[in-house]
């Protein structure tokens, strides 16, 4: 009954290492050598080599938004960058949102709103608004909640998301 | 109005429980600093695992060569089943889930072994040098195969109430219908993750995301040869978890700790996001057949349904999801006779598991299409049958001979109607689509009544552990995991309000296997209710010797100390609390207990399929609008009203975002979420670029939240509700109202709309209805 024929799962050729690549990044302020291979991750490098692991990791293919990072002051998804892509760059995580030890005005705003549950996509979609403020294209809920949907929260917590948002911008 | 006053004046003794406060980990999520698994600082000397998978979906393992695997370059050991001193077993209930394949193969990317390297991507470079050859089988894929080919992974099951076949025959009117329910991704934002971490004498300590620590630590043990005291598993949080870090996370728990003992390090494994959603198990679906009798008012006379479902591989949780199933057939609504039968069948896919609602909202979903069905044949709208056919007094007894005690859906069914300007919205409705080819509105007003207790009744039990320290500090630990619900602040709230000091004074503490043993999941939505209760039990007994204490060493009756506001009041003076902690060490008083609840009233027979599986009901209703384009299948959702039962809320800030947050999943599951396998049972959307999760532009425009305003008439903590899962299946008021609008386009026809109701399957109603 059975048919039988053979499912093989042939080794796949690996190519060699290359040999790594030295990139400077200013991250959170601060400014960062590292000597990375070339295919490394800005999440990895951030995450890994910086332990700066409040970027964090939901795909790795840029689908989530969990990884959104604010680089030159515009938001991108970390894992979808190459960290060598980006030398000489501001890099800013949310890590280096605070100021002097003052919350960010989201920070306080997704506070206020308990606009999180599990918290796992909350500093990327901090960040993700960070940017969209600074883009300054939206102006109303419709247009926060159009821009903001690269980022996903499963916990579905949207609805305080974007009253953080708006909270934010009126005093931005 | 004697109890009203009672009620204001509880009100105004409690201070800390149903209140509003924050998360607990608020400042630490903006901030990024709240520790996840993989954000955990990696220990010295530590390890990468990386699994490797078979490429069928079905038939016999030929041979694993995996000689270029241990050659790779970092790879520091490779394990498959020989390498398990103890069981090569992860299976919950039955242990038929095999942590590596021997020899037969059930599903597509089974694993097969594992390469533990130094870093990461060593591990999973090295992992694809495997030769794996395997005879392939036959399979089944759907539910539909296994159907075909009377492929079960259990024996079917059914309650009978009365004799629904002579009474559909005595029926007025009759209905038949099929509805096929999709399945859905948990897509838990955090992925699978464990780092095991080995100790002293064999010992082994695990830091995984799972809602069910205990149940880790046995399987683990089990695996790994040793006691189980000798495994600690410890969770401080999840990045969401939605039952699918229950069964699911155990072969990666496993993977870790049996690498650990293997290599004397600390190995870590955590699931490519693809990996993740090929090889853990999701929300089972169904395809369910029914058949309804009901008279010319549209009340049922009797309800016949067969529940098929895809169980997947293995058992796992599929029998109590089955029979939730079943408790759920009725939803909110009387059936006088009925014969509710699930099909649990074996299919060559991952092995489907628990997802919020517990197969529970498929159930429902039976219920409500039947009820649309008998509004279309009489032409009557649909919430006037739902109202007609309610549970009320005399008409109270559930399928299964449970009696519906508090019945407050009429009274809540009615509110939600005034405000979600139900009437006035349908007349409006009907004119638009009258004067409206592409575009129909509909609309849909649904209860909810989702049933309290695990229905596997020795799972209700939990335990809590409480310290108090010198400095009047409180130190608490429970059972309960936290996933994002809340149940960390619930409970320190009831602990706190015991005590009568703030929140902040007690530290909450991650929950391990150390501190509390044999617990149970933190799952069916019940991890407040029995956790709190065993935490206050915890306190009230550590109160209760600091009240005896003060009693003699003021002098004062016991009924004169009070504790609120972080003081203690002994009769006409008072002290700081710790003040009066310091007092009672000195007088070697024990500020230490351990507090336990199991919860009381239930009980259940399967061999009748009679009893009491819940302790309470929690109810809900939920009214939504959307708008459908007929001619592509794009649909909206523009307004939803809910009106839901926490009892009185413990939090309500957390209640009302659990709410909000089970609807936006819910509708998640009935719209845009779809599962697609191939026909050799692999996962083909597995990313989220294929498979659509809701985002902040699918949430409603208007979106009104209000709780039902009553308190629980059994004796729960502080007489909350549980309210994780019920808000779930206040989406399918979506579902129907779908179903509503393509109804317009012709009022003789029944829709066959399926689930999810993506475009296609719009589309496919729409051709139905008008052909
Ligand atoms: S992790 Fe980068 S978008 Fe998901
Ligand atoms: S809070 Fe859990 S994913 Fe957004």
């Amino acid at each position: 009954m059975a048919r039988t024929v053979r499912a093989v799962m042939e080794a796949e050729p690996t190519a060699p290492a290359p040999e790594k690549l030295t990139v400077t990044l200013v991250i959170n302020g601060r400014e960062t050598r590292l000597s990375v291979a070339p295919w490394t991750t800005l999440l990895d490098t951030l995450r890994d080599r910086l332990a700066l692991t409040g970027t964090k990791k939901g795909c790795d293919h840029g689908q989530c938004g969990a990884c959104t990072v604010l680089v030159d002051g515009r938001r991108i998804n970390s894992c979808l960058t190459l960290a060598v892509m980006k030398d000489g760059a501001q890099v800013t995580t949310i890590e280096g949102l605070a100021k002097d030890g003052a919350l960010h005005p989201l920070q306080q705003a997704f506070i206020d709103h308990d606009a999180f549950q599990c918290g796992y996509c909350t500093p990327g979609q901090i960040c993700s608004a960070a940017g969209l403020i600074a883009e300054g294209k939206a102006k109303t809920v419709d247009e926060i909640r159009e821009l903001m949907s690269g980022n996903i929260c499963r916990c579905g917590a949207y609805v305080n998301i974007v009253a953080a948002i708006q909270q934010a911008m009126g005093k931005a | 109005m004697s109890l009203q006053l009672d009620r204001r004046s509880e009100e105004l003794r409690l201070r800390v429980v149903r209140r509003p406060l924050r998360h607990d980990s608020a400042a630490k999520h903006v901030a990024g600093s709240a520790t996840f698994v993989d954000d955990i600082r990696e220990p010295e000397g530590l390890l990468h695992i990386a699994a490797g998978g078979v490429p069928a979906a079905s038939g016999q393992l030929l041979g694993v060569d995996l000689a270029a695997v241990r050659a790779a370059p970092g790879v520091v050991a490779v394990l498959t089943a020989a390498d398990i001193p103890g069981k090569n077993d992860v299976g919950p209930v039955v242990h038929d889930d095999p942590v590596f394949v021997e020899s037969r193969i059930e599903f597509y990317g089974q694993v097969v072994f594992a390469v533990v390297a130094t870093t990461r991507e060593q591990a999973r470079r090295a992992a694809k040098l495997a030769k794996v050859a395997a005879a392939v089988g036959t399979h089944c894929v759907s539910v539909d195969d296994a159907l075909a080919a009377g492929s079960h992974i259990l024996p079917d099951c059914t309650f009978r109430k009365d004799d629904s076949a002579a009474a559909l025959a005595a029926s007025a009117h009759r209905v038949k219908g099929q509805l096929r329910i999709g399945g859905q991704e948990h897509f838990y934002l955090e992925g699978q993750v464990s780092l095991a971490i080995p100790g002293e004498d064999g010992d082994m300590l695990i830091h995984t995301s799972t809602q069910h620590p205990s149940e880790m630590q046995h399987l683990i043990a089990g695996m790994l040869k040793v006691p189980v005291s000798a495994v600690t598993v410890e969770v401080r949080r999840m990045g969401g978890a939605f039952g699918g870090k229950e069964t699911q996370a155990a072969q990666w728990a496993a993977l870790a700790a049996l690498a650990a003992q293997i290599t004397g390090r600390p190995c870590k494994i955590r699931l490519d996001r693809d990996d993740d959603m090929c090889l853990t198990g999701k929300r089972h679906d169904f395809l369910s057949d029914y058949e309804v009798g009901f008279d010319a008012e549209g009340r049922i006379q009797a309800l016949e349904t067969v529940m098929a479902s895809r169980c997947g591989y293995s058992a796992d949780l599929s029998g109590a999801i089955n029979d939730r199933a079943m408790f759920h057939a009725d939803n909110a609504y009387f059936l006088p006779a009925a014969t509710i039968t699930t099909k649990r069948m074996k299919t060559n896919t991952v092995s489907n598991t628990a997802f919020r609602g517990f197969g529970g909202p498929q159930g429902m979903m039976v219920a409500e299409r039947a009820i649309d069905e008998i509004a279309w044949a009489l032409k009557l709208d649909p919430l006037d049958v739902r109202k007609r056919n309610l549970y009320g007094e005399g008409r109270d007894i559930t399928p299964y001979g449970m009696l519906v005690e508090d019945n407050i859906l009429p009274a809540l069914l009615d509110r939600c109607e005034v405000t979600s300007d139900y009437r006035a919205r349908r007349r409006k409705i009907a004119a638009f689509n009258a004067q409206n080819g592409a575009l129909k509105r509909g609309m849909a007003l649904n209860p909810v009544k989702f049933g309290i207790s695990f229905t596997t009744t020795h799972l209700n039990q939990a335990g809590a552990l409480v310290h108090v320290y010198q400095d009047g500090s409180i130190h608490l630990n429970h059972g309960g995991t936290e996933m994002g619900q809340g149940i960390y602040i619930k409970v320190a709230q009831v602990v706190a309000e015991e005590f009568g000091v703030d929140a902040d004074r007690v530290k909450i503490l991650a929950t391990s296997t150390a501190k509390v043993p044999n617990t149970s999941a933190t799952a069916a939505s019940s991890g407040s209710d029995i956790n709190g209760w065993a935490a206050k039990n915890a306190a009230g007994a550590i109160k209760e010797r600091l009240i005896n204490f003060a009693a003699g060493a003021y002098d004062v009756v016991p009924s004169q100390i009070e504790f609120r506001d972080n003081r203690v009041f002994i009769g006409n003076q008072s002290v700081p609390f710790a003040e009066l902690i310091r007092k009672a060490y000195l007088a070697r008083v024990s500020l230490s207990s351990t507090g336990f609840y199991k919860t009381p009233k239930i009980h259940w027979d399967p061999a009748t399929g009679k009893g009491r599986p819940f302790f309470y009901f929690a109810y809900g209703a939920a009214c939504s609008e959307v708008l459908v384009d007929v001619t592509t299948g794009e649909m909206k959702v523009q307004r939803v009203d809910i009106l839901h039962d926490v009892g009185r809320s413990l939090n309500p800030a957390v209640d009302i975002g659990q709410i909000e947050g089970g609807f936006v999943q819910g509708m998640g599951w009935l719209t845009t979420e779809e599962l697609v396998f191939h026909a050799d049972g692999r996962l083909l959307t597995h990313a989220p670029s294929t498979y659509k999760i809701p985002c902040a532009s699918d949430v409603p425009e208007h979106f009104n939240i209000a709780l039902w305003d009553g308190a629980n008439r059994e004796d729960t903590i502080y007489r909350s509700k549980a309210v994780g899962e019920p808000p779930l299946m206040l989406a399918i008021s979506v579902f129907a109202a779908i179903a509503d609008a393509i109804h317009s386009l012709n009022p003789d026809k029944a829709v066959p709309l399926d689930a999810p109701a993506t475009p296609e399957s719009i589309l496919r109603a729409v051709q139905a209805v008008t052909s």
